[in-house]
C-alpha cells in the first residue's frame, strides 16, 4: 500500500489537474457560444451560394463547354482530400473522428488503385496522418497565428486548391470537417467540392427557373465557382471551430468529473490507511503494556 | 395589393440585413445601376463597387458594397457580398481613408484594365457619398 505521504501528494496533484480542466471547460464554454453563433450566422451565405450555383448549372445548355470546376476534369484518377482539423489538442474525439472518417475514405481510394493527395489544414490532423500517409501529404496549412476564423484564411486555402486544379494536379477534391450539431454531437462530414456535387439536389429539385444574367452566364459561373469553394471551406472552418469548442467542453467536463471521483477515492484510501496506522500503533502499545 | 418584397443581404460572417417589406431596391449592377420593384423578372447579377439603396415605408437606407452577387427570384431579393457597410454608421473620415487606400491601389503596376476600371469606379462612388 502506498504510504500516507504518497497518497497526499497524489490527491493534491489530481486536485490541481482538476482545476486546470475546470478552467479549460469554462474557457471552451465561453468560446463555444461565440463560435456557435458564427457558425449559425455563416450558414445562410454558403447555402444561398450553393443554391445560386445549382440554379445556374441546371440551366447550362452546353455541358461540354461548362467550366471545369463545375463538371470536373472528366477523370477520377487523382483524388485530393482536404482534411480540416484543429490546431490544439485536448478536445476529446474531435480530431480523431475526422481522421477516422478520412482514413476510411483514403483506404477506399487506394484500394481502387487511384492516386491520393492530401492537404491538411490544422496541425493536429497533420500529426495524426503523417505516420501513415506521409508520402501523400502535399501541403500542410495551419492558422495558428490567426485568432479568429476569417474569410481571408479560407480564401487562401481555396486559392491553393483552385491553383492546383488548374495545374491539373488532381481530378476530384473532397473536404473533411466536423459539422456542429449540438454541444455533444458533432458529425464528421465529407463534402465533394470539385466537381461540384450538392447533397441538396435531391431535396429540392426545383423547377428550372429562367434567369436573366448580367453579365453572361458563363462569366458569372467562372467568377462564382472559385468563390463558392472558398465559401464552402469557410463554412467548414466555422463549423469546425464550433465543434472543436463543443467537443473540448464535453471532454473537459468529463475530465473534471473523473478527477473529482478520483479525489474521492484517494481520500477514502488515505483515511483508511491513516486509521490502519493508528490502530497498528495502539495495538503495539497495548500488547507492549500487557507483556509487562 | 401590396407593392413590397423581401430583401436579404448576407455576408459570409452573418446575415447582414434583412427586411420583409421593402418597396424598392437600387443596386450597382455589373452593367449599370439597377432598380428592383415587386414582380421583377428572375435575375442574377454581379455587383460592382457602389451604393445599395433600400427604400421602404420607414425611409431610405444606404449601404456601400465592393463586390457581390444579387439574385432576384419570386419577390425575394438576396444579395451575397463579402464587403459591405451601412453608410449611416460610418463617418466621413472612414470614407476618406477608403478613398486614399484605393487611390494607392491604383498606383500599383500589374493592374489589368478591368481592375483599374473597378477601382476607379469605387473611388467615384465613394466620392459621391460626401
Amino acid at each position: 500500500m502506498a504510504s500516507l505521504d504518497d497518497l497526499k501528494k497524489r490527491i493534491s496533484s489530481v486536485k490541481s489537474t482538476q482545476k486546470i480542466t475546470k478552467a479549460m471547460k469554462m474557457v471552451a464554454a465561453a468560446k463555444l457560444r461565440r463560435a456557435q453563433e458564427n457558425a449559425e450566422k455563416g450558414r445562410p451565405y454558403s447555402k444561398k451560394m450553393n443554391k445560386i450555383i445549382l440554379n445556374l448549372s441546371s440551366g447550362i445548355s452546353d455541358k461540354d463547354n461548362a467550366p471545369k470546376l463545375l463538371m470536373g476534369s472528366g477523370d477520377d484518377k487523382v483524388h485530393l482530400c482536404v482534411v480540416l482539423t484543429s490546431d490544439r489538442g485536448l478536445c476529446g474525439g474531435f480530431n480523431s473522428n475526422i481522421i477516422r472518417k478520412a482514413k476510411s475514405y483514403f483506404q477506399k481510394i487506394l484500394n481502387e488503385g487511384k492516386t491520393l493527395k492530401i492537404i491538411t489544414v490544422g496541425s493536429k490532423g497533420y500529426d495524426q496522418l503523417k505516420r501513415l500517409y506521409n508520402n501523400n501529404i502535399i501541403e500542410k496549412i495551419s492558422f495558428k497565428e490567426s485568432k479568429n476564423i476569417n474569410y481571408f484564411d479560407a480564401d487562401k486555402v481555396g486559392k491553393t486548391i483552385i491553383d492546383r486544379f488548374q495545374k491539373k494536379e488532381f481530378d476530384i477534391c473532397t473536404i473533411f470537417y466536423n459539422q456542429f450539431k449540438n454541444v455533444i454531437t458533432q458529425i464528421p462530414q465529407e463534402q465533394q467540392l470539385i466537381p461540384l456535387q450538392s447533397s441538396e439536389t435531391k431535396e429540392d429539385s426545383l423547377p428550372k427557373d429562367n434567369y436573366e444574367f448580367e453579365p453572361e452566364e458563363d462569366e458569372i459561373l467562372n467568377n462564382l465557382l472559385p468563390k463558392n469553394i472558398s465559401t464552402q471551406i469557410f463554412k467548414a472552418m466555422l463549423e469546425n471551430s464550433a465543434s472543436e469548442q463543443g467537443s473540448r467542453m464535453t471532454a473537459m467536463d468529463n475530465a473534471t468529473r473523473n478527477a473529482g471521483e478520483m479525489v474521492d477515492k484517494l481520500t477514502i484510501q488515505y483515511n483508511r490507511s491513516r486509521q490502519a496506522a493508528i490502530t497498528k500503533e495502539l495495538i503495539e502499545i497495548i500488547s507492549g503494556a500487557e507483556s509487562l | 395589393m401590396s407593392e413590397e418584397f423581401k430583401l436579404e443581404i448576407i455576408s459570409p460572417e452573418k446575415s447582414f440585413f434583412s427586411k420583409d417589406k421593402v418597396t424598392e431596391v437600387v443596386i450597382p449592377g455589373y452593367e449599370g445601376e439597377m432598380g428592383f420593384l415587386k414582380d421583377h423578372i428572375s435575375l442574377i447579377s454581379f455587383l460592382k463597387p457602389g451604393i445599395i439603396k433600400v427604400f421602404s415605408k420607414d425611409g431610405e437606407e444606404l449601404f456601400f458594397v465592393e463586390d457581390g452577387i444579387a439574385e432576384f427570384k419570386e419577390n425575394d431579393l438576396s444579395i451575397l457580398t463579402s464587403s459591405i457597410f451601412n453608410l449611416k454608421n460610418k463617418d466621413k473620415n472612414y470614407i476618406e481613408k477608403l478613398i486614399i487606400k484605393s487611390e494607392e491601389e491604383l498606383t500599383k503596376e500589374n493592374l489589368d484594365d478591368q481592375k483599374r476600371y473597378l477601382i476607379n469606379h469605387k473611388i467615384d462612388s465613394l466620392k459621391s457619398i460626401n
